[in-house]
């Protein structure tokens, strides 16, 4: 989330050269820890601030107000060639934690499953790792199967999708081209399977998606109302857009 | 007065020369402190046990770097198979058979292929190399040990083949124009004469080259699937893999400076310049001995 952060700050400054806004990067927790120990004017965070710390932060003399920004959705996808067309999330679990080893136990031709992921410093990677391998169960220890293949960016796990027929992969929606098949996906067996999309996302349909939060404190005001207001214009919104990301509506 | 001004500047330019020839030492040296600094903690850290484990997963404290170790020595091991004989090979044609108009269009071409970017390598390795041979041995993934290990033999091939050939000319003219009017044939004289003569300038040849691979990082990212799968056969040489390399690159950036994985990839550094050390202490044995050599000769 830091670079839509950043590439947001960027942007606004340019349109507004009397605004000076800093992004630090570090993670979630360290954006949250900043906004309750009242030393930032805005916390970014890709997760809900946790009842605790909200305690913590009204402790503190801070009253946290949530702002969605912006939505981020994961696309699971396969090659053209891969005759399936929909996963259930445990399906995709056991995909990557190593329990399903070829396609034909999905219903597919038989061939060996090549896992891709994004290396492990991506943000999605562990969101991958929480929701849909651990499907959400925080107690559960499931790990990515070894031979994982962690590749460094994006266009690597396109082009390998687009080229290998045994392929699966995940990545961001706005960076899924056309060349590599989405796969719909199924909370459980029994609900529906969805394709992610923006409608799909933004009415809470597809299962693997989550909202990208800014915290301020109390209600914002002045130049803090301004920014926000802007991220929310459609200028703001096109920037989620270029970056891969959902608009809220 | 004029010359105590010419004796000051004399002195002040041999200081400066000195500097500089020791300034490469005093670089590695902070280099090394400062690795060794970063990556000790490492040991306190993390257990023995756990470092010297077989799964390398660090977001949730797995921090076995054997498989990195293994992936780095399989790929070099790879590479080494790909380009000692072709790096020899190509050398004893350009030094010893080939006619001058090929030595000159061979020797520019070797060294552009040195000049080549290794980014640009691992791109054509994604776009050519790994989708030609998934299909042609019927791989999973094209993205393997073997993809890497070739491609790293192109990197390694243009320091064999400009070291061995300059170790080829070196060979005197006498021992050739010797061999053949014994009624040596061509091929017995290079291969009973002259390369054994050239040996350890050759041998040289191939430390420096392996030397190369084992530190290469951009192109191993870009094309061995960087899953940390501990090898167990030669099998593996068809299963992607994860470098030391490519782990430090991917990881370095993100990582909270100070914490247990930090430290950890800093130790992961220390182990590559140990093997690095290892590759270049015995390339400059063999040369040395080599030196030795010459002088008998010439005594």
């Amino acid at each position: 989330m830091v670079n839509l952060a950043l590439y947001w700050a960027e942007q606004y400054q340019q349109e507004h050269a009397e605004v000076s806004i800093s992004v630090t990067g570090g993670g979630s927790g360290t954006g949250i820890t900043a906004m309750i120990s009242n030393t930032v004017d805005i916390a970014n965070a890709s997760r809900a601030i946790k009842p605790e710390e909200r305690e913590q932060a009204l402790a503190n003399g801070v009253d946290p107000v949530e702002h969605v920004v912006a939505r981020d959705a994961i696309a699971v996808i396969i090659n053209p060639e891969n005759p399936i067309q929909k996963l259930t999330l445990q399906q995709v679990s056991d995909i990557y934690s190593g329990r399903i080893n070829n396609w034909k136990e999905l219903g597919g031709d038989y061939c060996p499953i090549v896992r891709l992921s994004r290396e492990t410093n991506s943000g999605t990677h562990v969101y991958f790792l929480e929701s849909v391998i651990r499907l959400g169960n925080k107690k559960d220890e499931t790990l990515f199967s070894m031979d994982t293949l962690l590749l460094p960016s994006s266009e690597g796990i396109i082009a390998e999708v687009r080229d290998n027929p045994n392929a699966i992969g995940y990545d961001g929606l706005g960076y899924v081209t056309p060349e590599v098949k989405v796969v719909a996906l199924a909370r459980d067996a029994s609900s529906g399977y969805i394709m992610p999309s923006v409608e799909t996302v933004n009415q809470n349909l597809y299962p693997v998606a989550r909202d990208l939060y800014m915290y301020t404190n109390g209600q914002p005001q002045g130049l803090i109302a301004e920014y926000l207001a802007w991220i929310h214009s459609s200028a703001g919104q096109q920037i989620v857009e270029d970056l891969g990301f959902v608009p809220v509506d | 007065m004029s010359g105590n001004k010419l004796k000051i500047s004399e002195v002040l330019i041999t200081r400066g020369i000195q500097f500089s020839g020791f300034s490469s030492i005093l670089f590695v040296l902070m280099i090394l402190y400062f690795l060794i600094a970063q990556g000790l903690p490492a040991l306190t850290e993390v257990p023995l046990g756990e470092l010297f484990n077989t799964r390398w997963y660090p977001i949730e404290e797995y921090y076995g770097i054997l498989p990195l170790i293994l992936g780095s020595l399989v790929v070099t091991l790879g590479a080494s198979l790909v380009a000692i004989p072709l790096g020899v090979l190509t050398a004893i044609y350009i030094a010893e058979i080939a006619p001058s108009w090929a030595k000159e269009i061979l020797k520019p071409l070797v060294e552009l292929l040195a000049g080549l970017p290794s980014v640009v390598l691992g791109f054509l390795g994604i776009l050519v190399l790994s989708p030609f041979l998934r299909d042609t041995f019927h791989l999973p993934t094209g993205l393997t040990a073997l993809t890497g290990s070739l491609l790293l033999g192109m990197i390694a091939i243009p320091t064999i083949v400009s070291i061995s050939e300059d170790a080829l000319n070196n060979v005197p003219e006498i021992y050739r124009h010797g061999s053949l009017a014994l009624g040596a044939t061509r091929w017995q004289t290079i291969w009973g004469v002259t390369v054994p003569a050239a040996r350890s300038g050759i041998l040289t040849a191939i430390m420096l080259g392996v030397g190369r691979t084992i530190g290469e990082t951009m192109t191993v990212m870009m094309v061995t699937g960087n899953a940390p799968v501990m090898p167990d056969s030669l099998r593996v040489l068809f299963m992607p893999i994860r470098t030391m390399t490519a782990t430090i690159a991917s990881e370095m950036g993100e990582v909270a400076s100070g914490s247990p994985h930090y430290h950890v990839l800093f130790f992961i550094a220390v182990v590559l310049f140990l093997f690095t050390l290892i590759v270049n202490i015995v390339a400059s044995n063999i040369s040395s001995k080599q030196m030795k050599r010459s002088e008998r000769i010439l005594s």
